[in-house]
């Protein structure tokens, strides 16, 4: 395997955090890397290190045949000399310059027009940064990163400033953008799904070092350490074939079973990734409710982890609910009994496949 | 009215507050960015006129810049002339004395721009100083101006410091506040209480001025 980025840095932060991270990415193979952990492992550090923005305690990175940092050799270049594009979290647009001249701030008249072209922008070029919605400030950075022309993409947390629908929305589109902007891109995230769906190859950062890379699928079914199952912990991941779509919802049948869930304009077969803590049980299968997914199925196992009960259930699919275990409890729940499981319309992710 | 010595004033303060946009701007950029542990030294010493009776700094001042200092000594090869008693004289002693009025409002208007902003420039790969120019100025533009509003205002007002470097020669050194003081020493009440009047009148309007574009006090070092 050929890396095409390769990062070995040390460093200690005020408070105590130290970060010890080495990350070899093969680039030319994944065009989204996700840089996946829990919130303050060091993802965030880690991509400003490689960007130039921090200097490590002692550290070598280099892509492609360019060394970037080497504190051994004392290189050194600064962020202007890498040409990586930086996208920040809430995106850094120049407050006091129009779209049209953010877009264009390291760029020709003519790159700027194309990248406002591409990303849709043309119609907002004469607005400020402040008067257009999260999501089109989103896609303001990625053009003005673009039209400098990197070679490589860094996104920190770019879908955590939107509101939860536009979230789901620009997903999807997030990933067709970086997909098609030509250049590799690696994504920080703390959200599985997010990982899940923007990614080829992923990163896992736990307390300041990388503990798992590899195909995103590959690390999400085979964790390689006990630390790296809990930070990816999603218990619910299924291939899914979508039947049908009507009125912003998609039907999709998991095993046996039909499940719904909201249409992000996937098509064809994909993984429906639902979390355990969205699943509710229900005995009384009679009452009204606003859940549309009501699956009947089988206790297999219940295990009680601390104040949460983990029941593995059987709906045609595995499925792993977590509840607590007062309500476990208070449900009698016992292997073999037959219930209801809840699951909201919302609750359902859906991952394109391939 | 001794508008002579208004002019003079005028002159001065006009000069002072270009020398210290100048000056003061990258000691301003350094203050605000910079992460040295010694840094407070250098910010207490260009605080340091806030709190220092005027005399005291223009004593300093004038031996500092007399013929027989280093500095003197070559000002007088270059230029024949000698700095004290004079109106470069004054200006290097106006720079020291409202150096804080400069850069204190610098300093709190670059602390207030959002470092993400500048980091993004230069990750489009915008060089520092093109940075400086195209994301921090404009908007650090308000303290700036209050930069130099106050450093101007702050000069005009000036007189112990003016006196002790400076002297009382008309046309040359005799400022608008020595004027004053020249007028009522000679019982001139008159001509003082007009003099004044300018004075009290020009300082409300410019203070005011200030504080409606700009809510924040100065006086303080901002929080970094």
């Amino acid at each position: 395997m050929a890396a095409t980025l390769t990062a070995e840095c040390r460093m200690a932060l005020p408070g105590g955090f130290r970060l010890d991270a080495a990350l070899a990415l093969p680039l030319d193979r994944a065009p989204v890397t996700v840089l996946f952990g829990p919130s303050g492992a060091g993802k965030t550090t880690l991509l400003r290190l490689l960007a130039g923005l921090e200097r490590p305690d002692a550290g070598l990175i280099s892509f492609h045949d360019r060394v970037w940092c080497d504190t051994a050799r004392g290189v050194w270049l600064d962020p202007q000399q890498r040409r990586a594009g930086f996208v920040f979290q809430h995106y850094a647009l120049f407050p006091h310059l129009t779209v049209e001249r953010n877009v264009a701030f390291a760029s020709s008249a003519q790159a700027a027009a194309r990248m406002m072209e591409r990303f849709d922008l043309t119609a907002l070029g004469q607005r400020l940064p402040r008067a257009i919605s999260g999501g089109e400030q989103q896609r303001v950075a990625l053009a003005r990163a673009l039209a400098a022309e990197p070679d490589l993409l860094l996104l920190d947390e770019p879908l955590s400033a939107l509101d939860a629908a536009a979230r789901i929305r620009t997903r999807r589109e997030l990933r067709s953008l970086l997909v098609g902007a030509g250049v590799p891109s690696i994504v920080v995230t703390h959200d599985r799904i997010e990982a899940m769906a923007l990614a080829d190859w992923m990163a896992v950062m736990v307390e300041g070092c990388i503990v798992q890379t590899g195909p995103v699928r590959e690390v999400f079914a085979r964790p390689a350490t006990a630390q790296v199952a809990e930070a990816v912990g999603v218990e619910n991941v299924l291939p899914a074939e979508i039947v049908s779509r009507a009125a912003g919802l998609l039907h999709l049948r998991v095993g046996g079973t039909a499940l719904e869930c909201l249409d992000g304009g996937e098509r064809g077969s994909a993984l429906a990734s639902i979390r355990a803590e969205d699943v509710a049980l229900s005995r009384d299968a009679a009452h009204a409710s606003t859940q549309r997914n009501r699956l009947q199925g089988v206790v297999r196992a219940i295990s009680i982890e601390g104040p949460l009960a983990r029941v593995e259930m059987d709906c045609g699919f595995p499925l792993v609910a977590l509840v607590t275990a007062q309500s476990a409890a208070d449900l009698n729940l016992l292997p073999g009994e037959s219930l209801e499981a809840i699951v909201k319309t919302t609750s359902v992710h859906l991952i394109a496949a391939g | 009215m001794d508008w002579q010595a208004i002019g003079l004033s005028l002159r001065l303060a006009l000069a002072t507050t270009l020398v210290l946009q100048v000056v003061g701007m990258p000691l301003a950029w350094w203050i605000a960015f910079s992460r040295r542990r010694w840094k407070f030294l250098v910010e207490a010493v260009v605080a340091l006129p806030l709190v220092l009776p005027p005399t005291v700094l223009g004593f300093y001042v004038l031996i500092a810049i007399g013929p027989h200092s280093p500095v003197g000594a070559v000002y007088a090869r270059i230029t024949g002339g000698l700095l004290p008693f004079s109106f470069a004289g004054l200006l290097v002693a106006s720079v020291l004395y409202s150096m804080p009025f400069t850069v204190q409002p610098m300093v709190a208007a670059f602390g207030g721009v959002d470092r993400k902003l500048i980091e993004a420039s230069w990750c489009l790969g915008v060089s520092r100083a093109a940075t400086f120019r195209r994301v921090v100025v404009p908007l650090a533009g308000q303290g700036i101006a209050t930069a130099a509003i106050l450093s101007f205002a702050h000069t005009v007002g000036e007189f112990g410091v003016v006196l002790m470097v400076g002297g009382n020669i008309a046309g040359v050194t005799r400022t608008v506040s020595i004027s004053i003081y020249d007028q009522a020493q000679s019982l001139d009440y008159a001509g003082a209480w007009h003099t004044s009047l300018l004075l009290v009148g020009f300082s409300f309007v410019v203070l005011a001025l200030t504080y409606s574009w700009q809510r924040r006090a100065w006086i303080l070092w901002p929080p970094h």
